[in-house]
């Protein structure tokens, strides 16, 4: 029984929600831009909240032991509507609320999966998981190893990562290389909608644990979903990268959000200087998909890598060294140029938070930048 | 019962000299002394309820079903080990036992995980996680707390209270060491931990307790180890050797029980002359067996398995050069 107090806040969330997001839209026509998985016939469109919500019904739907705790996502629906109506289909028993205790119900979590259930750990924001960071990395990513392959752990956690819009430094920061760089973990960034479906049911199914890093501003856009990816058993493997958009002259490699600054770019510099851009869509951190960077750099000759990460020791490092590292550095005809997030505290007034992180004009200088165009022509 | 702590306190006396030929290596921290609660636990659960402690976790380890071969093996980083010789003192697991773990504290929320587990299946088990005296200040266990009285789980807290945290008395890091207060809302009882008998029926109190739907109740298992905080810890800067002698001689668990077993007449001098002798038998067999057992064979398929489980390997772990990376897929170097 929702009461009437939460109603109301319900409603008044949702309100603010939908205005923040339609005051963010960009305008990028997504369903172009976006190759679909399967034939055009028997497409839908569908956001990424629906997407993962769907997923997760299903999921739950499919196996008992697979249960979703966190802060509000039962009663409230989700912080941010994700688990909508789970609590209605599955009761109190699969779909739990816990007290604002993130150490507490995240050991929780990992001492139910080591007991065999397999719990899905939603954190209103993966900021907060650093309350939790022993848990996940000590007690969940390391215990099959530390245990001689005795005391697996199926646990899958999740949450939005990376900025929000005029959040500020503590809600804002992208964690994917500080969990991409643990052996045990696997670590899943999607970006469209079928990413989503597809890899949150791998995440689920995936006997390790995995952190799967959200994006809030992606929740509320739209995205083709083809025939094939709305069966219930449609599952991505986790660890294979997607070619968002095919091209000829430069790569971008890239994840999560950040991919529609680089599908705007590639629009950008395809007219400006008739440049063929081909986007990578990582999908994968831990696993990087190693043979689509390589393959797509001995393509083109030359890269850039966007991410909204704080540029040191992060996923565009990784992939740079990678690169140098294997036989697509002798295809390289220039350095490869990493579009970060900026090294600060992200900052709140919205004049400094936009140089924050990347965005389409950034994305541009970049491309422009290894193909010795524009101001470096 | 009384042979099962003469054969732990063996195994630890053997882990103890084993440490000191530096056949061991890393962290030992040994239980000499807290015996009773490893056995008088056990004795009270069955083997679907649920264990799970810290550091200090030889004598669970056999208790729940591994042998002495198996726990010395693994101290000595050896194939056989309980973990086959990949985690060491710290990180040992058995049926129903969830380690050994190196985290002070990290271990409560664990176990109030397993707890909802017995919840979650609609079993009648409990668990029982330990925990010690340095441990119960830490945030994370006010959290399972929390959650634990919250949701009614059948879990068992309890705090082996030995007095000393590492080096620090419980006075000294404890603003209140009544432990088995602790569960501000929920109840909680202070019971002699070098008492076996008092332990077993606490334990056996709290499981029914715990089974019975009444939630979370608290155990303080008041006990002492007469050895440091681990092996590199002489135990004796931070006490007085005359504590640790009074101790030994006048609450030992093991004493305590052969007192009882003499008294009521359960058993003649030279039978558990024979028991003791029986356990220095065993345990000096397994010492033998597993010192004579191989270390993990310095291959890099053994040194990466079970990163991740077996069929769900990421394609490819990096050595310490990349030349050193290991294909799963291929079963071989990935870049050679």
């Amino acid at each position: 029984m929702v009461s009437n107090i939460a109603k109301t806040a319900n409603l008044a969330s949702s309100v603010l929600k939908s205005s923040v997001a339609q005051s963010l839209k960009i305008n990028h026509p997504l369903s172009q831009s976006v190759r679909s998985a399967g034939t055009a016939a028997g497409a839908t469109t569908i956001t990424v909240r629906d997407a993962l919500n769907k997923a997760m019904e299903e999921e739950l739907d499919r196996d008992p032991d697979v249960f979703l705790m966190g802060e509000e996502v039962a009663q409230y629906n989700g912080a941010y509507k994700i688990s909508r109506g789970l609590l209605d289909k599955f009761g109190p028993h699969r779909i739990i609320d816990t007290p604002i205790t993130e150490m507490g119900f995240t050991g929780l979590c990992v001492g139910a999966a080591l007991s065999g259930l397999k719990p899905i750990c939603e954190f209103m924001t993966i900021n907060f998981a650093m309350q939790s960071i022993d848990q996940i990395i000590n007690s969940a990513a390391k215990t099959f190893y530390m245990s001689g392959g005795k005391q697996p752990c199926n646990i899958t956690f999740r949450g939005p990562n990376g900025a929000a819009a005029g959040v500020a430094a503590q809600h804002s920061q992208d964690y994917s290389a500080w969990y991409g760089s643990i052996p045990g973990m696997k670590v899943i960034s999607p970006f469209s909608a079928e990413d989503y479906r597809g890899l949150i049911k791998a995440a689920i199914r995936d006997p390790n644990p995995v952190m799967f890093l959200e994006n809030e501003l992606l929740y509320g856009e739209s995205f083709e979903l083809s025939e094939e990816a709305a069966s219930p058993d449609f599952v991505i493997p986790i660890g294979k990268a997607k070619i968002e958009r095919e091209g000829t002259d430069v790569s971008v490699i890239s994840h999560t959000r950040n991919l529609l600054f680089c599908l705007e770019a590639a629009k950008v510099v395809k007219e400006k200087y008739g440049v063929s851009v081909e986007v990578l869509n990582l999908r994968s951190i831990k696993p990087l998909d190693l043979d689509a960077i390589f393959a797509t750099v001995k393509k083109t000759g030359h890269a850039i890598t966007v991410e909204a990460g704080f540029p040191g020791f992060g996923v565009g490092s990784e992939i740079c060294a990678q690169v140098m590292e294997s036989e697509a550095f002798d295809y390289l005809d220039a350095p490869i140029e990493r579009i970060t997030g900026c090294e600060v505290p992200t900052p709140y007034a919205k004049s400094l938070e936009d140089f924050a992180f990347p965005d389409t004009p950034t994305v541009v200088r970049g491309i422009e930048k290894v193909l010795s165009l524009g101001e470096w022509a | 019962m009384y042979k099962q702590m003469i054969i732990i306190r063996r195994m630890e006396m053997a882990a103890d000299a084993l440490y000191k030929a530096k056949k061991i290596r890393g962290f030992c921290h040994l239980s000499v002394g807290q015996e009773a609660i490893a056995v008088g636990i056990e004795n009270a659960i069955s083997k679907e309820d649920d264990v799970i402690t810290s550091y200090r976790c030889h004598g669970f380890t056999y208790m729940r079903g591994s042998s002495v071969k198996e726990v010395l093996g693994e101290l000595m980083g050896r194939r056989i080990g309980v973990s086959n010789g990949k985690g060491g003192s710290m990180h040992m697991y058995a049926d129903g036992f969830y380690g050994g773990n190196g985290i002070v504290g990290a271990q409560v929320p664990l176990g109030a995980g397993l707890a909802f587990a017995h919840q979650y299946r609609g079993k009648k088990n409990c668990t029982f996680t330990l925990y010690g005296d340095g441990a119960a200040n830490q945030g994370q266990v006010f959290e399972a707390f929390n959650m634990a009285k919250l949701w009614n789980l059948p879990c068992v807290f309890a705090c082996e209270n030995n007095k000393y945290g590492m080096g620090t008395s419980a006075s000294r890091s404890s603003a209140m060491t009544e432990y088995y207060k602790r569960g501000q809302y929920f109840p909680g009882l202070k019971v002699n931990g070098m008492d076996i008998l008092a332990v077993y029926q606490a334990s056996k109190f709290a499981k029914d307790w715990a089974i019975s739907g009444n939630g979370p109740l608290l155990l303080e298992y008041e006990t002492y180890r007469y050895g440091g905080h681990s092996m590199s810890d002489p135990g004796t800067t931070y006490r007085t050797r005359e504590e640790v002698q009074n101790m030994r001689s006048r609450n030992d668990p093991i004493a305590g029980l052969k007192g009882h077993l003499l008294d009521f007449e359960i058993a003649t001098e030279e039978e558990i002359k024979s028991f003791d002798k029986a356990a220095r038998k065993y345990v000096d067999e397994q010492v033998k067996l597993a010192e004579a057992a191989p270390e993990p064979e310095k291959k890099m398929d053994i040194l990466f398995e079970d990163v991740y489980v077996p069929g769900s390997e990421i394609p490819i772990l990096r050595g310490r050069i990349r030349d050193d990376s290991w294909d799963f897929a291929k079963k071989g170097f990935a870049y050679r």
